[in-house]
């Protein structure tokens, strides 16, 4: 405990020098913007913004792009509250009591529920971190090729699972992400693979044109035809103050949504979307009147928005502490980091303590921020949402065009985020989820070493997985996710995660 | 033909491409695998779950049931993108991003003109300077040194 609060002490220096201070400021500001803005993720508004991050320190950089993560969470609400419309995935279910409320005139107390929920959310969450990433990190110092192989198998496996729509579809998803992954030079051998003379290709596909181009691009090529969005509905922000029995009523919630949010955080998949549904049906099984939920419930805005932002927050841990992300936002974080000549794994927080601690302490800074940025700044934030998306699209094309270009300096990757863009496009017409293609692309090198140099271990032979007692269990893990996935394929009927969905 | 059986055939190809090209790479042993060795898992695993795909796909949506309604704006950002792709360096940024956005504002969005040249000329050099100017990101500026 003294350790930790001597930690969170070093943590705190260095989120508060003014520049850093500045970055988790900006961060959470655009995170606002890019969460209020249809059509611009937080991944694509991460990814764009990488390169700006080059001339800064890893520290730096890592507090600036994290504020645009959790920034993002807590902006995606205005669009769900106001339009019908979520400015990101995670705030699905706030579009529906959220919208209801704005309705009978209480846009005001559902964005301030939101925000104060998200704050909550985002601060007790923070202390999960905090306490749980270095005991994982102490554990995970214990694994060898094996372990992580196998570790790198069930996350997989469970992010194919928990990602929706169709395993066998995800599963395809991953492996296409891997086989991406596998172009470029052999670290092994110095073999050039799969590159077809192209010598920029040598050095693989980069995780920010394949993300900009699945998400942004994908996202710009779907929606810029469509029929004109629906209008912006005007908060009364006199009446921000939600009243006392809305109060009374969103505490509980908030207390649930935070640590369900959380825990389902750490799982690999997009946890925060199902955090968000799991959150909602909760609420409306406790509530004494469900009923009311659909129709303006206060439970079901500061449930789902608090568990969305404990949700990204939980994610973290696993990528700060074994280097394994969970989704392809902590991905790209994960890439940042290797930019900056940071190797993630459990190695991270005892090697370099103010990456770790600094990014814990800008995140107790960045939540206040955020609310204080949130609260009385919701009117401007509303004003961005009546930008024509006629006019909005080609500016984010740009932003795009220009952010993939500045990372290597190159004109293949933006051919190759167009193609990205393409194949997003076609494949969301196919109804194939994007995300495990990003989440294979960064991890195809790690998992392919350790495969590799465990197969050198026990000169070839792969019970060396099932030798070791914790890749045993990551291996039993892993299978009881495909007999997850098998059970509805032989028996008829909807499973759990298409009846969360549905409910 | 349905939406998944469509998509079964297609990573099935695309499988059956993979494991074609890897040919080329040494596949190693076990104990010590060669760069072709993962790649080959891989396809095999791909063109399994295409199978599967194709097997299962009856049920699901008829192709034709998909709406292709953004199409024409889809394709002309799609070429967008490649002109930024072939042109970006010898026309330089400002230029290219110009005409790129002149013909997403004008032609395809049809705003007035004096509205698309001015949107298009303060985003273009706009984003340049921020970018290139403010936060030191290189641009390339191509032949005309724009």
């Amino acid at each position: 405990m003294a350790e930790t609060l001597q930690n969170l002490y070093l943590g705190f220096a260095t989120a508060l020098t003014p520049m850093n201070f500045f970055y988790a400021f900006m961060g959470c500001l655009i995170g606002t913007l890019v969460g209020v803005l249809p059509g611009v993720g937080p991944l694509a508004g991460i990814s764009l913004l990488l390169p700006t991050t080059f001339g800064l320190n890893p520290t730096s950089a890592l507090i600036l792009l994290a504020g645009i993560y959790y920034g993002a969470m807590y902006g995606g609400s205005t669009t769900s509250i106001l339009m019908r419309i979520p400015g990101e995935a995670a705030s699905v279910m706030t579009c529906i009591d959220g919208y209801a409320l704005a309705q009978k005139g209480r846009a005001g107390p559902a964005l301030a529920i939101s925000a104060i929920g998200s704050y909550i959310a985002g601060t007790l969450s923070v202390i999960g971190l905090m306490f749980m990433a270095p005991t994982l990190a102490k554990f995970a110092l214990g694994f060898g090729p094996p372990e992580y192989f196998s570790l790198l198998i069930l996350g997989l496996l469970v992010l194919g699972y928990m990602t929706g729509g169709s395993m066998i579809k995800n599963l395809a998803m991953i492996v296409l992400g891997l086989l991406l992954g596998m172009i470029g030079i052999d670290h092994f051998t110095g073999y050039f693979r799969f590159s077809y003379g192209i010598v920029a290709l040598g050095d693989g596909i980069g995780v920010v044109p394949v993300a900009v181009g699945l998400f942004g691009i994908a996202e710009i090529l779907a929606t810029a035809g469509q029929p004109v969005r629906p209008e912006v509905l005007k908060p009364r922000l006199k009446d921000l103050i939600p009243s006392r029995q809305e109060f009374k009523d969103s505490i509980a919630p908030i207390g649930r949504g935070t640590v369900l949010g959380f825990l389902i955080g750490i799982i690999p998949g997009s946890a925060h979307i199902i955090s968000t549904f799991i959150s909602y049906a909760v609420e409306r099984r406790v509530s004494k009147h469900p009923e009311r939920f659909g129709k303006g419930a206060i439970e079901g805005v500061a449930g789902p928005e608090s568990a969305n932002n404990a949700a990204s927050c939980g994610a973290l841990v696993p990528m700060l502490a074994l280097g394994v992300p969970t989704g392809p936002i902590p991905a790209v974080l994960l890439a940042a980091l290797m930019v900056h000549g940071i190797n993630p794994g459990p190695l991270l927080i005892k090697d370099s303590p103010i990456i770790f601690w600094g990014l814990i302490a800008s995140m107790y800074v960045g939540n206040l921020i955020l609310l204080l940025l949130n609260l009385p700044l919701v009117g401007l934030f509303v004003n961005f949402l009546r930008i024509p998306y006629k006019i909005l699209y080609p500016t984010i094309l740009m932003l795009c065009i220009v952010g993939v270009y500045a990372v290597n300096t190159s004109l293949v990757d933006v051919g190759i985020m167009a193609i990205m863009g393409l194949l997003g496009y076609i494949l969301r017409k196919f109804d194939f989820e994007t995300a495990p293609i990003v989440l294979g692309v960064v991890l195809a090198q790690t998992i392919e070493m350790s495969l590799r140099q465990a197969l050198a271990m026990s000169a070839g032979s792969y019970v060396i997985f099932v030798q070791r007692p914790i890749s045993i269990i990551f291996l039993s893990g892993a299978l009881v996710m495909v007999i997850l996935a098998i059970i509805p394929l032989i028996r008829k009927g909807m499973d759990w995660r298409d009846r969360l969905a549905k409910g | 033909m349905t939406i998944d059986r469509v998509s079964g055939i297609a990573l099935l190809i695309l499988s059956l491409f993979i494991a074609w090209e890897d040919r080329k790479l040494p596949l190693g042993t076990h104990s010590v695998p060669g760069p072709g060795y993962l790649p080959l898992i891989l396809a095999s695993f791909l063109a399994l779950l295409a199978i599967i795909l194709i097997i299962r796909g009856r049920s699901s949506l008829p192709l034709r049931s998909l709406s292709w309604v953004e199409g024409r704006h889809a394709t002309a950002i799609f070429v967008c993108c490649l002109l930024a792709t072939f042109f970006l360096e010898s026309l330089g940024y400002r230029i290219t991003i110009f005409l790129i956005l002149v013909f997403l504002f004008g032609v395809m969005e049809r705003l007035k003109w004096w509205l698309t040249l001015s949107l298009s000329f303060g985003l273009s050099f706009g984003s340049f300077w921020l970018f290139d100017n403010l936060l030191k990101v290189i641009l390339p500026r191509g032949g005309l040194g724009f």
